[in-house]
């Protein structure tokens, strides 16, 4: 009976796979903590591009150079813009919460758990959607979140994207299997028409390195738990091997 | 000096400490000369490892308590500051977190392992209440430990579980708000949720799970044959199929605690938050109490009974929906606690029980985890069904049982343990 139970639990694991599956993305990523290239280019796209609305309330500038690998003056000259700050502080933004929700309705949130929050397909996929749409306040639209009150701040590294009718390989919401091409047909589809400085190869990498930061900031004691599980797990499994043999030695005579 | 009938240590320290403390008499009564059967199986491990995470809890959340900020305006920030800025607050935390969902896994396990051997039985009834005592004091330390990092899912997980309160006719709506102290959950809420959470509701599961292994040492330990091993006993009175706990037992638990711990820890250092099971993604937003979240769902150890709530959309004898949902979830508990007599086989392990019994556990263990997937999930009508089928099914395991205990047929038990 004890094998029909496990059996039946193991039956029953895709029901638990699809209750985990939120909506469909367009796009995912895996974030890698290891590429400290990444890391630190996305944490400079951060502080140029985002932190004027954004903060990290709960990201030290100083724990990020040191998980990050950077030196402290390099930091200091190239990512802290405000007086304000120092390198011990953490990412606070000078933008009073007040005076954002009167601008734009509600105050930018802070991002600090943001990855852990929706996900770091759900970032990437945002960052990657926003399209021209004249009738909006901001002039664009958002694909992933529809009538967000963020505009396109990545824009003049994008260029300027447009939902257009066209083929693509990505399935879209709505879209049609053309069976001749093998690719999908759709007017939902968000093509770059102005280009911007980086080719949409070089965007998609920038906003790879960006959510990548982000999902650091996140849960920046995932380095130390990685660097650390191993050493946990050997020991306890030389641990449990030497228990075994002690239990094997004692239950010698129990028959 | 003392009671010249207890075993004491012959001369030094021990005998010194003997003659003012039963220190001896309890490490043999207890552990040395503390017969269990032999026959112990995969099954046994789990008591030892509860105990194992009753004080992996008790030790982290000390810990935690020392830089966690129980008020409305600091609560959340102080979880991030443990995770971020206080050495190892990380782990300690996970720990914590990882240990609450590990610990109710190895209690339902616990739990299980009764149903299947026929551990409440007599003369182990009160084994048993005081077990299931525990558990009830489990979910109330769960419940409201939740509350405290006053997340989104914190916030309004907590909104929820009290608004059932309200549900009783006459005194509910004053129920719930003696409960929460205030018209709303708010700051003073957490503040008595974090009194009781730290102290109160610990002290009384220690104090339980004392009273429980006294219980349990006075009887003596079931097995998987469900048989009396003190029965047959040699020459000097030693239970022929019995060990010493200590050391038999003792080293036979480090291996399982070995086995457990390492999968604990792939959990803690890889995958802390559990899928968003262990700790749910809206509760990495602060609470808001003026934005209800998508889909609030309870943690995956509420879940069955979350489930059997949300089952009853019907009302009956002029008693609403959701007041009949807050009977049936409470009878879903209350009913374990009177199993022992509810139970009329001559025989306590399933080894021995007849087919009836057999398909009824594994009918109640399968509707107790689809329950418990269906309680993560929004409902739907096709659900819903599912979830009045499973209850269904977990009331009639516990109700029919008098019937057909007593009409099934046993198999003769064995005079020794079998293994």
């Amino acid at each position: 009976m004890k094998k029909q139970l496990f059996a039946l639990l193991f039956a029953l694991l895709p029901v638990t796979a699809i209750a985990a599956g939120g909506a469909s993305l367009p796009y995912s990523m895996e974030p890698d903590l290891a590429d400290k290239e990444s890391l630190q280019n996305g944490m400079q796209i951060y502080t140029n591009y985002c932190m004027g609305c954004h903060s990290l309330e709960y990201q030290r500038f100083s724990r990020a150079a040191e998980d990050l690998g950077m030196p402290q003056d390099l930091v200091e000259e190239n990512l802290i813009f405000s007086p304000d700050l120092g390198f011990n502080d953490q990412m606070h933004i000078a933008m009073n919460s007040g005076d954002a929700e009167g601008w734009f309705g509600a105050p930018p949130p802070d991002l600090s758990l943001e990855a852990r929050l929706r996900g770091t397909d759900w970032i990437y996929s945002y960052l990657l959607s926003f399209y021209k749409d004249p009738s909006t306040t901001t002039g664009v639209n958002n694909a992933v979140f529809p009538l967000v009150a963020m505009p396109n701040v990545l824009e003049p590294l994008q260029g300027v994207q447009e939902k257009v009718c066209a083929q693509t390989d990505r399935h879209v919401e709505g879209s049609e299997l053309d069976p001749l091409t093998g690719k999908y047909q759709s007017c939902e589809v968000l093509q770059v028409t102005q280009p911007g400085k980086l080719e949409p190869e070089e965007f998609e990498e920038a906003v790879y390195d960006l959510t990548n930061f982000l999902a650091y900031v996140g849960e920046p004691s995932k380095l130390q738990a990685q660097a650390l599980a191993p050493k946990v797990l050997i020991f306890i499994f030389i641990f449990g091997v030497i228990a075994y043999l002690l239990k094997r030695e004692f239950w010698r005579d129990i028959h | 000096m003392g009671n010249p009938n207890k075993a004491k240590a012959e001369s030094g320290i021990m005998r010194w400490v003997d003659d003012r403390f039963p220190a001896t008499q309890m490490w043999q009564e207890h552990l040395s000369k503390y017969y269990a059967p032999k026959n112990f199986n995969f099954w046994y491990f789990f008591g030892s490892l509860a105990l194992l995470m009753l004080v992996n809890q008790i030790l982290t959340g000390v810990w935690l308590t020392m830089s966690y900020n129980p008020s409305a305006e600091g609560a959340f920030a102080s979880v991030e500051y443990i995770m971020r800025d206080v050495e190892w607050g990380w782990l300690i935390r996970y720990m914590h977190t990882t240990g609450a969902s590990a610990f109710f896994l190895v209690v339902y396990l616990h739990m299980f392992r009764g149903l299947l051997y026929g551990s409440y039985k007599a003369p182990r009834e009160l084994v048993w209440i005081f077990g299931m005592t525990i558990y009830l004091a489990l979910m109330a330390e769960a419940f409201m430990g939740y509350l405290l990092p006053w997340g989104q899912m914190s916030y309004w997980g907590a909104q929820v579980i009290i608004s059932l309160f309200s549900a009783i006719p006459g005194i509910g709506p004053d129920l719930a708000q003696w409960i929460r102290g205030d018209f709303l959950i708010s700051g003073i809420t957490l503040n008595r949720f974090f009194a009781l959470h730290v102290v109160a509701v610990p002290i009384v599961i220690l104090a339980l799970v004392v009273l429980h292994i006294i219980a349990l040492h006075e009887v003596g330990s079931n097995n998987p044959d469900g048989i009396d091993i003190k029965k047959k006993k040699d020459e000097t009175g030693k239970p022929l199929d019995g060990i010493p706990f200590h050391p038999y037992y003792t080293v036979k638990d480090i291996v399982g605690v070995a086995v457990f711990l390492f999968v604990f820890c792939v959990v803690v250092f890889y995958f802390p938050e559990g899928g968003g099971y262990f700790i749910e993604k809206p509760n990495f937003e602060p609470a808001n109490p003026l934005q209800t979240p998508d889909h609030i769902a309870p943690v995956w150890y509420f879940t069955p009974f979350y489930a059997i709530l949300r089952a009853i959309t019907f009302s009956i004898f002029g008693l609403d929906a959701k007041f009949l949902g807050v009977i049936f979830m409470g009878g879903a508990i209350a009913v374990l606690f009177v199993l022992p007599w509810l139970d009329r086989s001559p025989v306590r392990s399933m080894r021995y029980k007849g087919w009836i019994s057999k398909l009824m556990l594994l009918l109640f263990a399968i509707s107790f985890i689809i329950l418990g997937i269906l309680g993560v999930l929004p409902s739907t009508g096709g659900r819903t069904i599912l979830a009045q089928v499973c209850t269904a099914i977990y009331f009639a395991f516990f109700l029919l049982m008098p019937i057909y205990t007593k009409l099934e047929k046993t198999k003769p038990v064995p005079e020794r343990v079998t293994g």
